[in-house]
């Protein structure tokens, strides 16, 4: 059953790559800000598809209030 | 929208703003790809689904046989619609997210034909009997080398954008894109190492219990990393943008990320519960299971809350609708799976149809429904307009759900019913129903049923793919879309500097040390893997059951068409310790058996028999007539007959190459025996074919089916000699199991 070991030794070492950059994300302050990205993927840039959409009556944007 | 962050970005924007393109192109590519191969996926399982109730159904072609078409029905579905479904959603979302094109047209390009090829050449092998036989990886080595390169090809176009990003913040779909690219890289290397023997032909690295379990750390990890992180990317891009609503919980959705991906790789084994894996393994198997639970209802629950207060909206929007069911399946699968890791419910569910159910749930709705939704959402958007008929996707959207729902349920009463029948004990003691082909009678029009089902989900994704092409003729297609964002600053941390240039890519990893490390370490696991895994693993080869022996020239040439023919599709060749089994088939199997076995043959499904110990079971002669008509012996069977066995000359040309192949491996065949190999086979396929005449069957020694029955013959049966005097010891003799160890 060498091949047991070869596994866990792989899974961690992906586990631990994992890990790296669990606490690269942390430091630089990737999860810092938990509200507005959630928000911003909703405002793409103008492209004729969004410029179209807004033309439209399409259903305003939610936005908790929680935010001002 | 008057938040201060806002405002301070926009003024910030004004001052640097780049305009580029979206490549919309790309992504109609891997739609239009998505399309067809989930067409010819959905077809080519309906063609086995009505074999099995059928049996005779194109019986005439051997390339359409059902073992054959097995393995291509599961990697169409998985890796043509699936896989390129999966990069519709990264190649369209991650430039969106990222607000940059992706990294280079021509890797996108590479990438887009590499993988078509890849599914052409699937299915231009697979027919044709050329595979591993390695569930989810069938696929021969030539192949298997290009799939790393075309993935490798896709990762590098990945993180390419991801370093080139204009959005400081990764969003979390962004992070399930890297870890799939990652782990999938890792998981196909690993598994796919094998020693070529032709061209076409290939050994596992790894025999018997090893082998299982890479295979099922590989198998459990597709479904995994392939099936479910890069679909949850997906949702959390989807569903946000389609109920224009933010995601409920973004904190929420980080902890599902890291929870979700660190307990994901250890669960494999519970694909392997009640057999020769070492007890421990299992287990943990089995632990890390049921902690998935947490996660993977985590985002359900996330992707579902999306939408409070646009629920109204569901009842109109076909993307929406395809998002729910699909994320609701996510979740009942989810759950469902780790239940079917517990060993009690497992010994119930494990090789029954229940397993069938459980994947077609997952496959039909989860990833299906998603990718649907996407297509529902990106086609009328990249040609500007609107869907052609709303009507037509809510038809296709009830032929989707109730076709899902005449697949699994029926599935799961199949898969119960056959496996109560399968351990059912009369008063005194004996197996009710001692007949196998009992159960699989019984269970028929529950396959019917589930053809109907597909059917459904079938017609409904034609109705799809026309309503699609309507809304494509009703706009122009935008194959660049402008865009204008603001350029990307230099963090403070010095995390994300941009830099431009043909080296721009790696000198922005060196600015990130964290990120620079893992990638190191992936490639070093990799590296390492390739070092490490052929010597430790043939040192560990040693056989512990003494009687146990390598084939002959012979049955490996059996073993290899059993391979050809896809038979571990249905047969599985692991009795497990229970008592229902080791009476219906007998012995238990222990793990010292398959020392020798590159592959494994293990198999995860019970459509016929356990064939482990059918060696000696039979005469010849009922093989020989089994095999050319299985309702001949076995009235009611639904095995496909395998008349061209019976025409076709053996093709032992290669045995010479297999024998030193299977040497280096590690089996210990004598030096020099492959020399004398030919001659053995001769000698022995000779005995099996002049018995067969004697007994009045008509045939010659260099027939495939002499080889074929001489491996059958074989199994299971090495244990039942006595280790003195390895081939001559009565088959009833007891069982040598002091220094077995098997376990």
């Amino acid at each position: 059953m060498m091949v047991i070991f070869f596994l866990i030794a792989a899974g961690g070492a992906v586990a631990g790559g994992f890990l790296a950059a669990f606490i690269w994300a942390v430091r630089s302050g990737q999860f810092d800000d938990t509200t507005t990205p959630p928000i911003r993927i909703l405002l793409d840039g103008r492209s004729r598809a969004a410029a179209r959409e807004d033309s439209l009556s399409s259903p305003g944007l939610f936005i908790p209030e929680d935010l001002n | 929208m008057s938040t201060p962050f806002l405002q301070a970005e926009a003024r910030e924007a004004n001052a640097n703003i780049d305009t580029f393109a979206y490549d919309n192109a790309i992504v109609r590519k891997f739609m239009v790809a998505t399309a067809l191969w989930g067409i010819v996926a959905f077809l080519v399982g309906l063609t086995i689904a009505l074999k099995l109730v059928f049996p005779n159904l194109l019986a005439f072609i051997p390339q359409l046989s059902y073992g054959r078409l097995r393995p291509l029905h599961t990697n169409a579905a998985i890796f043509a619609f699936v896989g390129n479904a999966l990069f519709v959603g990264v190649y369209y979302s991650l430039q969106r997210l990222c607000k940059a094109r992706m990294f280079s047209d021509r890797l996108s390009a590479l990438h887009f034909w590499g993988w078509q090829l890849i599914i052409v050449s699937a299915a231009l092998t697979l027919p044709f009997g050329i595979t591993t036989s390695k569930e989810y990886a069938e696929l021969e080595w030539p192949i298997d080398i290009a799939i790393a390169l075309v993935w490798v090809t896709f990762g590098v176009n990945l993180i390419g954008t991801v370093l080139r990003r204009r959005e400081r913040h990764m969003y979390v779909s962004i992070w399930f894109y890297l870890a799939t690219f990652i782990t999938v890289a890792l998981l196909h290397i690993v598994n796919s190492l094998e020693l070529p023997v032709s061209f076409l032909k290939s050994y596992s690295m790894y025999a018997g219990v090893q082998d299982a379990l890479v295979q099922w750390w590989y198998g459990h990890n597709a479904v995994a990393f392939f099936l479910t992180t890069p679909f949850l990317g997906i949702m959390y891009y989807f569903i946000p943008k389609a109920a224009n609503r933010p995601v409920f919980s973004y904190r929420l959705s980080i902890v599902h990320f890291w929870a979700l991906i660190f307990l994901y790789i250890w669960a494999g084994p519970h694909h392997l519960l009640y057999t020769a894996l070492p007890d421990w393994a299992q287990s943990l198997g089995t632990v890390f299971s049921i902690m998935l639970i947490a996660p993977s209802w985590g985002g359900m629950v996330n992707g579902l809350l999306t939408l409070r207060g646009a629920w109204d909206r569901v009842r109109e929007d076909p993307v929406l609708k395809f998002l729910v069911v699909g994320v609701t399946a996510y979740g009942m699968s989810t759950f469902e799976g780790p239940m079917m890791s517990l060993k009690n419910v497992n010994a119930l569910t494990h090789y029954t149809d229940y397993v069938i159910g459980h994947v077609h749930l997952g496959a039909l709705a989860w990833n299906g429904g998603l990718s649907f939704a996407m297509l529902y959402y990106i086609v009328p958007r990249v040609y500007g307009t609107k869907l052609f008929s709303v009507r037509l996707a809510n038809i296709h959207f009830w032929a989707a759900t109730l076709g899902i729902l005449f697949y699994a349920i029926p599935m799961y009463i199949a898969g119960i019913t056959q496996s109560l029948m399968w351990r059912e004990f009369t008063p005194d003691g004996a197996l009710r129903y001692g007949n196998f082909l009992e159960t699989v009678v019984r269970i028929v029009p529950m396959y019917a049923l589930r053809a109907a089902g597909g059917t459904m989900f079938t017609a409904g994704a034609l109705v799809a793919i026309y309503n699609l092409y309507r809304t494509a003729r009703m706009g122009t297609f935008e194959a660049e879309e402008i865009v204008q964002a603001p350029r990307l600053r230099p963090a403070g941390s010095g995390a994300t500097e941009r830099h431009e240039g043909t080296s721009a890519w790696h000198r922005a990893l060196e600015a990130r040390p964290a990120q620079f490390a893992a990638l190191t370490l992936v490639a070093v696991a990799i590296g390492g893997a390739i070092e490490y895994v052929p010597t430790a693993l043939i040192r560990s080869n040693v056989p512990t059951i003494a009687s146990v022996k390598p084939y002959t020239p012979l049955e490996i040439e059996g073993r290899d068409l059993y391979i050809r023919e896809g038979c571990v599709g249905c047969h599985s060749q692991m009795v497990r310790p229970i008592r229902a089994e080791t009476e219906r088939y007998g012995e238990y199997s222990k793990a010292g058996e398959f020392v020798y076995d590159h592959p494994f043959l293990w198999g995860s499904k019970r459509t016929g028999p356990d064939l482990h110990r059918v060696g000696g079971k039979y005469p010849d002669s009922w093989h020989f007539l089994h095999m050319r008509q299985p309702t001949s012996t076995s009235p009611g069977s639904i095995m496909p007959a395998y008349t061209w066995m019976y025409d076709a000359r053996l093709d032992d040309s290669h045995i010479e190459g297999k024998i030193i192949t299977l040497r280096r491996l590690g089996v210990p065949y004598p030096a020099g025996y492959e020399r004398q190999a030919a001659a053995d086979l001769g000698t022995q396929a000779a005995r099996i074919a002049s018995g067969l005449k004697s007994g009045g069957f008509d045939t010659s020694a260099d027939r495939e089916i002499v080889a074929l029955i001489a491996y059958l013959q074989r199994l299971g049966t090495d244990i039942k000699a006595r280790p003195a005097s390895a081939d001559a010891g009565p088959p009833s003799a007891p069982l040598a199991m002091a220094n077995a160890g098997g376990r």
